[in-house]
Order: C-alpha cells, then structure tokens, then sequence
C-alpha cells in the first residue's frame, strides 16, 4: 500500500481535493456502520463523481493494493460497509441521479447514490412500482441495497432487491467497466453476471449503474392488525395463511417487548400488553383483496386472536407499517446495546423457530426482542445488552451461534436480507458447507486477486488481511 | 498538548456515556439534519456522525482537533433528529455538554473573550442593559442617524451579514415604553386560568409589542396574567455556546421568580425560550435540591398557543382577515423540543377568510438557530435559501412564525428575495390580535397594575 500522503495526492488528481478527505473527522465518521462494536479508520475518503472516475480510483487502488471499501449511507447491519484494514470508503453521495424512467420497458435506470425512498417516490409519481422496501429505505441507497440484496417488507410477495435488477454497470477490480444484463426479459448469454453481483458486498466490484425493473402499481390495498396472547399461536397463524395458499404482500411478526418500545416512540395504537401481533398486508384487485382478507380474519380468529381490526384508511395503514420499519432502532430505547440477527427459516418452520429463539433466551439469560417479516420465514431476533458488560456479551454470542445453529437445522441460513458482512463470516461455511465456500472463495480469488475490495467481508480474514482459506 | 488531555479527560468524565452508546447508528437522523442535507450528505455533518465524534473523543479514538470542534458548532442546535430518532436518543444535552467543554478548554483571542463576556456575562444577564442598549437603537432609528448611516454608505463597513441583520430589525419602542411594564393583567373575560408569562429579554424589548399581543390575547382567553419582575434572560444563548454556568445561574434565578406564584401555568411566546425552560433540570444533575424545584418549574411551561386552544380562543373569539394564504414555519425548538406543532395550526385555521397551506419542508430549520446566522452567515444562508425556494413556490402573501429568531431570519430571506411588498412575516401572537374583532380589543379592559 501506498503511503498515505502519496495515495491523497494521487486521489487528489483524480477527483479534485474538494472530494478527498483524510481528516481525523471524517475518518471517525467513516468508521462505523448501524452493525454495533464494529470500527475502524479509514486512511481516506473519496466522492467521485461518475464512473471514469470510479475507474481511476479502483485502478489506482488495484495497483496499489488498497482496500476500498463502497459505502452508501452506512445503515449495513452485518458491519459490511464498516472498513477493517484502512484504505479508502468510496462514498456516492455525488451519484445520486436517477437517469431514465422507460416507461415503454418497464425499467428505471438510476446511479447507485439514489435513496430507496427518494426512487420509490419518484416512480409511484410516474404511475410505477417498485416493491423493494428495506426497513431503513428513508436513507439506504439503491447501490447499497444492491450490493447487499436487501429485502423488505413486501419481500413476502414480491421477492427482494435481487428479483428487480435487470442489468448493471460494474467497475471491477482491475478497473475494467462491465456492462451485465439489460432490459430484456429474457436474456440467457452466458453466466448471469447480475445475479453474480446483487449481494455480493461489494467483494467483486463497484456498482456504477443499474437498471431496475418496474411493476404496474397494485389497485387497493388493505392492511390489518392481528393480536394474541400467545406468541406461538401467531406464528402458528402465519404458517396457516400460507397453508391457505394466500400470500399476503406483507405479514410482520411483532413480539410483546418489541410493540411496548414501538408504541413508545411512534404512538399508533399498538396494544402494549398483547403477547405479539401481525401486522398483515394484502394488494391486488380490490374484489380479491377482501376475498384474501376475510380468509385470514377468519385464520386469525381459528388460532386464537384476541383482536382483528383493519386499518381505518391508508394513512393509517402507512403509520402502521412504519411504525413496524422502526423496530430496530427502537429496541435501543431499553438497552446501550442492541444486536439483532435475522436468522431465517422455510416459513412452515416459523413457529417452531420462534419457540427455539425463547428457549435459547432462557438458556443463556438474555433478553431478545424478535419481530421480522414473519410470512418469509425471516425473523429478527434482537438481543438487548450492554457492550460494557463483557460477561453479558459472551452469552450473547452464544446465543447467536446456537440461533444459527438452530435456524439451519430447520433448513434455513444464517442471513436472510442484512448480508455477512463481518459479523457473520465465521458462521458462513455452516450454511454453504466447506465445498460451497470453497467455490465462492475462487470466484473471489478469480476476480479480485489482490482481494482490494472490501475485504474480510463475507470470507474471514488472517491478520494480514489475507483470506483465510477453507 | 496539556489542553488536549485536559479536554479528553473532561469529555471522558462529563459525557454521558450511556446516552452516547443508545446511538445505534441507525441513520434514521440523517435526512432531517439541515446541514447533512447541505452538505451534500456528509456523515460528520449528520447527528449521528456528531454523536460519534463525540464518542470517538470519549473512547481516546481521535483527538478533540479543530476540526471535531469546527463540526460541533456547525450544528444548528435546531434538534430536528430527536423526534425522528426511534432510539429516543437527547442529542440536544450531548451537545451542550460537548460545547460547554470545548468552550471552558478554549484560549480564545483577547478581543474575543472580551466580546463574550460583555454578551454572555454583562448584557443578557441583566434586564436594565438590555433595555439600554436597546434604547442605543431606538436612538439610531429615530434620530435619522440610521438614515446617515446609510448615506454615508458606512454600514458597508459592517461584514455584509451583519449589515443586513441590522436592516431587518423591528422598530423598537421607546425607552419610557420599555421601562414601565405590566406586572399582573385581569382577564377580558370570565377567569378560566391564573397564568404567569416569561417575558424574556428581546421579547420585552426590542419585540415588545408582540408581548403585548400575546397578553392581551391571553386576557381575552380569560387568563389572569401575573408577570413577576424578578425574571429575566432564560439562558438558552449561555446554553447553546459553551456557557452552561452562567446559564445555571440564569435558571436559577427564574425558577425563584416563578415558583412561589400560584398559577396553572408559566406562559411563553417565543420557542427559543420555551424549549430552554422546559429543559432547565438537566442543567442541574449534580444537584439534587435544584433539580426538584426545576421539574416543579418546568412542568409548568406551555406555549401561548397551546393555552389559547386550551382555553378555547379560537372558538369563544370571531377571528377574522382580509382573504389570503398564509403558511405556518414551525420554531424548531417549539416543534422538536417542545413538541407543539397543531396548536399554531389550529389557530390559524380558525381566522375567518384565511387559506393555511403547508410550506414544504417546513420542518427544516430556516438558519436562524439563535446566533447561528451571525456566526454561521455562510451555511445560515444556504439553509436559508433552500427555504427561500420553498416560500417562492408556494407565494404566500403572509408567513407566521412563532420565534423572534425565526421572525427576523425569515424576513431576511424575503428581502434579499426582493419579495417585502408581497409577503409579511409576522409572530402568530401579532396575527391573532390583528384578527380579532376591535371592539374586543377595546372592550373590558382588565384591571391593570404596572
């Protein structure tokens, strides 16, 4: 690696110094992502300004052998978009258009610095959907979710990030732009490169350019609001809609201390005291979503729902789903610390999952909030702890690992929608086995043989920031 | 390098630590900061980045430098992030404490101590030279010296913000009006409440007659209004900038002035002001007795406009205006603070002929951040602009605020926009007393004590 005045001089000439940033500042406030107990300083910070200027950097780093790090908002939850070995966090914030609606195809191409929100907006405006709605969409980036392939709330019925990218425009590591996809349908010439990228965390190259699919906006909509005593009975529910053969556009678990920190913040009239609720979404033609609708009331009340109420109107409706998007955060209301996984199950597998989560909580004295996207099998537990208390946070590990250990038992993995990241690259080979490592590693070593793009993501490294190979 | 360690040591010690840590990092803060948005989406420039260097000081992660403190005072203080924080986080007190740390470690130049003790400890703390040196001003724009002034051209001496500030002041009241003030108002109508009212010391003054507004509206309300001599200047400058004894010292004497007054509540008619007050126990964690008497205080405070819906003004009185747009711009510190944001609607609603719109944005921060646009002028006037572009789009032809920073800040924005002959900026208090019917105005005039 370059020394570090060298390196900023040389960045300096590629992006002008008003985009290049070495001091003590800013490297704290590129330091860190949402994920807790993660961070590191990076050497500097770059904001280019188009591709070619991606292209200079990523081959000036490629040549250098410096780690890049792309960060879009830094709302990661596996600590991916946290740097771990200096070098530089490359940053979007300069890229943030959106380039073209084509309404004739169906697609929007945007840079990857747009706002999840700022883009859903932006089509729904046009008379166009796009389903993709992580829980942080207000600030995430569209090449965030990109690169992490990130789910949603609607995840349940419309898939994830991953099911709307049609083609991209990849810088990789030796700085070479590459052009995948397009905005065919269909479109078999050679290995699907797209879905190579979508999710791979930024280890292979840097998103540039993407063009998304768009889906004709759902007629109506209507939202409602499930309450039990009993935390499995509403799981048990969720596992029942689905045997009905209805899927919902959404179906949110929230359990008892989940809806209490909830409610404290956004006061939209969840019921505190109720074991856990669902949160449920349906859209369509209007005449099936009251079909769909009056099917699950009647689910909800077989499995013992003490309350069914629909929202009032769509405002409602809304406040009740961003209420739930709140989540996370909230959950720090009771703690320093919150670590929350998303474990995720075959959805039949929902109920006995959420009983495995209680159980471990017991064993290893924890307190864990869980919510999630319930109809996808792809739940949250969250831990709530204190850093400071070093006694607490071995147990807390425990518990995560027999989470994981527990979730894929059941047939499920170790990530549903937050990424690897570093937090959970020890835990990667249970889930892909040592021969599926093994292949992803090559792909990794083919492709980034200096291994300069963000590194000790998704694969561990030794403390040269070498891969450690299975 | 000794100051250095000695700031480390004391953010490591006066910092709350645990409120630090209840920052998740989720960046739910970052799209309503004003200046991460004008900044072009810099991370330090966000709450949660401001948090972090904080933090990062705490943990011995990078050292208190220029810079770390150059960001702590580019926030405007406007404390848009805390209700939109899911965590709950008081970013507001982490920021005051780092401030009053980096300002008590601070060698500042000789001739800038000087300006901060005759601000800080000479002037606001003390009610009579306020009023003298806001009499100095009623002699410059009376006297035709203001008018010299700009003759001779010398006010281009002044940096280019400063002499626009001082062209958008109110006319001030005489100092004979200034002296003589009301110590106890009867109600205009049956007695619904016996009510205290925070004065201030710029409202009393050089916003006198907004003052008046708001008590005659309250007398109208059927409140009796009991105003204690012994008041004076909240604080909320002293807390703001590093100076949190003085500030102590200035709550102290407040909450002495109030306490022993049987009423229902501490009335005030400017955000900056009411948001300090209500938050006068945190000033004191250190001491117990003192935190008491302020939570007895501070659970009094309410904004005018919440007594006024309280007390059901708007449907006892016939509010009523020539036909118009008006558009309401929230007071930060009344709206993330105090968390009133409907009562300033709801009266406007109320005023007969008046069309409200929602100026987009309105949540942001117009700049004005209590002496943000005198020692910020640069982001102060994008911030400014930004909302400038707002107010164009809507064309209102009056915009009501409900703090004097804001007042002044706003009409600003709308004289550089060459716009004062289409849109009036004006206090909410001023906008009611103009609706209401002049012979209520006139009529049972309440027994007066000065």
């Amino acid at each position: 690696m370059l020394k570090r005045d060298d390196l900023k001089k040389r960045l300096s000439a590629i992006l002008g110094a008003e985009h290049v940033h070495d001091s003590n500042e800013m490297k704290l406030a590129y330091s860190y992502d949402a994920t807790p107990n993660y961070q590191a300083l990076p050497d500097v910070i770059v904001s280019p300004g188009n591709m070619e200027e991606i292209q200079a950097i990523v081959q000036l780093c490629n040549e250098t052998g410096t780690p890049i790090v792309p960060r879009g908002s830094g709302t990661n939850l596996s600590a991916g978009t946290c740097p771990s070995e200096g070098g530089i966090v490359l940053l979007f914030n300069r890229m943030t258009e959106i380039i073209e609606l084509d309404a004739d195809n169906l697609t929007a191409t945007v840079q990857p610095g747009v706002t999840t929100e700022t883009f859903i907006r932006y089509v729904e405006e046009q008379g166009f959907f796009y389903p993709p709605d992580p829980g942080s969409m207000r600030i995430s980036t569209i090449g965030g979710n990109i690169s992490e392939n990130s789910g949603g709330l609607r995840g349940l019925k419309y898939g994830v990030t991953r099911d709307y990218v049609m083609g991209l425009k990849v810088i990789m590591p030796n700085g070479e732009c590459v052009v995948t996809g397009g905005k065919c349908v269909k479109d078999v010439a050679g290995y699907d490169l797209t879905r190579l990228m979508v999710g791979s965390e930024g280890t292979l190259g840097v998103i540039g350019e993407a063009t998304l699919k768009l889906l004709p906006p759902p007629e109506s909509k209507q939202t409602l609001m499930a309450v039990y005593n009993d935390i499995e009975a509403a799981a048990q529910t969720v596992s029942e809609i689905i045997a009905a053969k209805i899927i919902p556009a959404t179906m949110e678990f929230l359990d008892q201390p989940t809806i209490e920190v909830v409610e404290d913040y956004a006061g939209v009239g969840l019921p505190t005291d109720a074991a856990a609720i669902l949160l449920i979404e349906q859209d369509g033609p209007s005449e099936m979503v009251q079909r769909d609708l009056q099917v699950i009331q009647r689910i909800c009340q077989a499995q013992q729902a003490i309350d069914v109420e629909r929202a009032k109107n769509e405002e409602h409706a809304e406040k009740l789903l961003t209420a739930r998007r709140v989540a996370l955060s909230a959950c720090a209301r009771k703690k320093p610390t919150t670590i929350l996984e998303d474990a995720t199950v075959p959805r039949s597998k929902v109920a006995a999952m959420v009983q495995a989560i209680n159980g471990i909580a017991r064993k290893y004295e924890v307190q864990i909030c869980t919510f999630g996207h319930a109809g996808d099998g792809n739940l949250h537990p969250t831990i709530l702890t204190d850093a400071r208390d070093l006694e607490e946070m071995k147990r807390v590990e425990q518990a995560f690992a027999e989470i994981f250990q527990k979730a894929i038992e059941f047939g499920g993995t170790i990530t549903g929608e937050h990424g690897v990241g570093m937090m959970k690259a020890p835990y990667l080979k249970w889930k892909a086995g040592s021969s599926g490592l093994n292949v992803m590693q090559s792909i990794k070593r083919a492709l980034d043989p200096k291994n300069i793009m963000n590194p000790g993501k998704i694969f561990q490294s030794n403390p040269d920031g070498e891969m450690i190979a299975e | 390098m000794k100051q250095t360690e000695e700031v480390k040591q004391a953010f490591e010690q006066r910092m709350d630590h645990t409120e630090l840590m209840n920052c998740m990092r989720c960046g739910f803060c970052l799209p309503s900061c004003p200046t991460y948005v004008e900044t072009g989406d810099n991370e330090a420039a966000s709450p949660r980045g401001r948090i972090a260097l904080m933090k990062g000081v705490v943990d011995g992660l990078i050292e208190p430098d220029e810079e770390v403190e150059k960001q702590l005072n580019l926030c405007l203080g406007c404390r848009a992030c805390e209700p939109v924080c899911p965590s709950g986080v008081q970013y507001g007190h982490l920021l005051e404490e780092a401030r009053d740390i980096l300002e008590q470690h601070k060698q500042r130049p000789l001739h800038e101590r000087a300006l901060r003790r005759v601000v800080f400890h000479w002037l606001f703390p003390n009610h009579k030279r306020i009023r003298q040196t806001v009499s100095l001003l009623y002699l410059y724009q009376k006297t035709g010296l203001k008018t010299w002034v700009q003759k001779m051209k010398i006010n281009q001496w002044l940096p280019k913000h400063l002499d626009e500030m001082q062209s958008i002041l109110p006319n001030v009241p005489s100092p004979a009006e200034m002296k003589h003030r009301p110590a106890f108002l009867g109600a205009k109508q049956p007695v619904r409440k016996r009510v205290a009212f925070f004065s201030g010391c710029l409202m009393d003054t050089l916003f006198m007659s907004t003052n008046d507004a708001t008590l005659t509206l309250l007398q109208l309300a059927g409140c009796e209004v009991v105003i204690p001599k012994t008041q004076g200047c909240c604080g909320a400058l002293h807390g703001h900038s590093g100076e949190k004894e003085k500030a102590k010292e200035l709550a102290k004497r407040n909450i002495a002035a109030f306490e022993s007054l049987d009423v229902d509540a501490i009335v005030t008619n400017a955000g900056g002001c009411g948001a300090f007050l209500t938050e006068y126990q945190n000033l004191f964690q250190d001491e117990p007795k003192w935190r008491k008497r302020a939570e007895q205080f501070t659970g009094k405070i309410k904004d005018f406009s919440e007594i006024l819906v309280e007390c059901g003004f708007h449907k006892a009185v016939p509010l009523s205006m020539p036909e118009q747009m008006v558009t309401y711009q929230e007071s930060c510190h009344l709206r993330n603070v105090m968390r009133i944001s409907q009562a300033p609607r709801l009266l406007l609603e109320s005023i007969d002929h008046v069309n409200v719109q929602e100026l987009p944005e309105n949540q942001y921060c117009c700049g004005s951040a209590g002496i943000y646009n005198i020692v910020q002028p640069e982001l102060s006037m994008k911030i400014l602009d930004r909302k400038m572009k707002q107010v164009q789009s809507l064309q209102p032809s009056l915009m009501v605020t409900a703090n004097p920073g804001c007042l002044l800040q706003m009409r600003l924005g709308v004289k550089q926009a060459g716009l004062e002959c289409d849109i009036r900026v004006e206090h909410l208090a001023d906008v009611l007393l103009e609706s209401v019917p002049q012979e209520m105005k006139n009529h049972g005039r309440g027994g007066e004590n000065g």
